[in-house]
């Protein structure tokens, strides 16, 4: 066999082992991207619209967000800044992905960046915590199957929104902070993990009963970065380099 | 072109620069601070934490439950498994307390 041929193998097996990781997101996905159609349509869009924003945008609370404000005629701009806020812990991932995608081509970093989401972030950092290369093939199959879907459901959500049952009885609105629950359980081995998900949590329900949501999120997303930063470097396991 | 159709291309950029802007930033330091590399070794678990905590505060027996079967499955099984287990025990455990 070739040596193209042979990393094309491994490029294939690469995605299809991303594809195989995506499913759970897949899956605790779906109810949402169908929920984003409907409520879309019901707050005024149309349902090409409501494709458009999931293609384009791809974060699926701050669309959420976005159409709500949408269908009380809030100013323009200041649904934009929504969006915006909502999604302001993606700098925190970008910051800390930068480092493990760094050797790819920079047009296949900017689409790596183009889907970076919340478990796509996870899921490559745990990849990367076990010592392997976070590589393109892998990181494509790992989102891509996220987006076709996503986007998928939102226009067949916009289309037959009305038909979705009892959402309560299904559980479909408390899916996601279990499927959450499960990626933070992950990075239980890491130095400071405790400490850190213990400060995250207060400051997080602390901003989320004064400040109020969505700032809730960064808000206790930063107090777990710094109480890495602020402790000894001997607990971080991060040893300064010579 | 319609009102709506700006705020979805203006939500896309501020998105993608949120997306990319955190990288942007710390690639322009050459060396990384040892303690910079701590808070970037917290981050998945500082702001995932922050999707759970306040949706649990907020949740009811049906919710806590799920959450406690989860975490306890996930600290033998993988995602999958404690992800199923936690759905299972929410609409079960909703059918009886609501």
């Amino acid at each position: 066999m070739s040596a193209e041929a042979i990393s094309e193998n491994r490029a294939k097996s690469d995605f299809l082992q991303g594809v195989r990781l995506s499913m759970p997101v897949v899956v605790a996905a779906a109810p949402f991207g169908l929920l984003f159609g409907a409520l879309a349509v019901d707050n005024g869009f149309s349902v090409l619209e409501a494709l458009l924003m999931s293609a384009m945008v791809f974060g699926g609370a701050s669309q959420m967000v976005g159409i709500e404000l949408f269908g009380q005629h809030v100013a323009p701009w200041l649904i934009v800044l929504s969006i915006f806020a909502v999604n302001f812990r993606h700098v925190l991932y970008s910051a800390g992905i930068g480092r493990r995608i760094a050797h790819w081509p920079p047009v296949q970093q900017a689409v790596g960046y183009f889907l970076l989401t919340d478990p796509q972030f996870a899921v490559a950092e745990r990849k990367a915590e076990a010592g392997e290369t976070v590589g393109f093939a892998w990181y494509m199959g790992l989102g891509l199957p996220v987006y076709v879907f996503w986007v998928t459901e939102s226009a067949l959500g916009a289309v037959f929104g009305r038909l979705i049952p009892d959402t309560h009885a299904l559980g479909i609105d408390f899916l996601l902070p279990i499927y959450f629950l499960g990626l933070v359980m992950g990075f239980r081995k890491r130095p400071l993990w405790l400490p850190v998900v213990v400060a995250s949590a207060a400051a997080s329900i602390i901003a989320y009963k004064t400040v109020g949501s969505p700032w809730h999120v960064s808000i206790g997303a930063v107090a777990g970065v710094l109480l890495a930063v602020i402790l000894p470097p001997r607990h971080s396991g991060v040893e300064a380099r010579p | 072109m319609s009102t709506t159709l700006w705020i979805i291309i203006a939500g896309a950029i501020a998105t993608y620069l949120t997306r990319i802007g955190g990288h942007l930033v710390i690639s322009r330091f050459e060396n990384i601070h040892p303690r910079v590399e701590a808070g970037l070794n917290a981050v998945p678990a500082a702001v995932l934490t922050t999707l759970v905590a306040p949706a649990a505060l907020g949740g009811g027996p049906a919710e806590w439950a799920a959450l406690i079967v989860a975490g306890l499955v996930s600290l033998r099984g993988g995602l999958m498994a404690m992800f199923l287990a936690g759905a299972v025990v929410l609409v079960l455990a909703r059918q009886f307390v609501g």
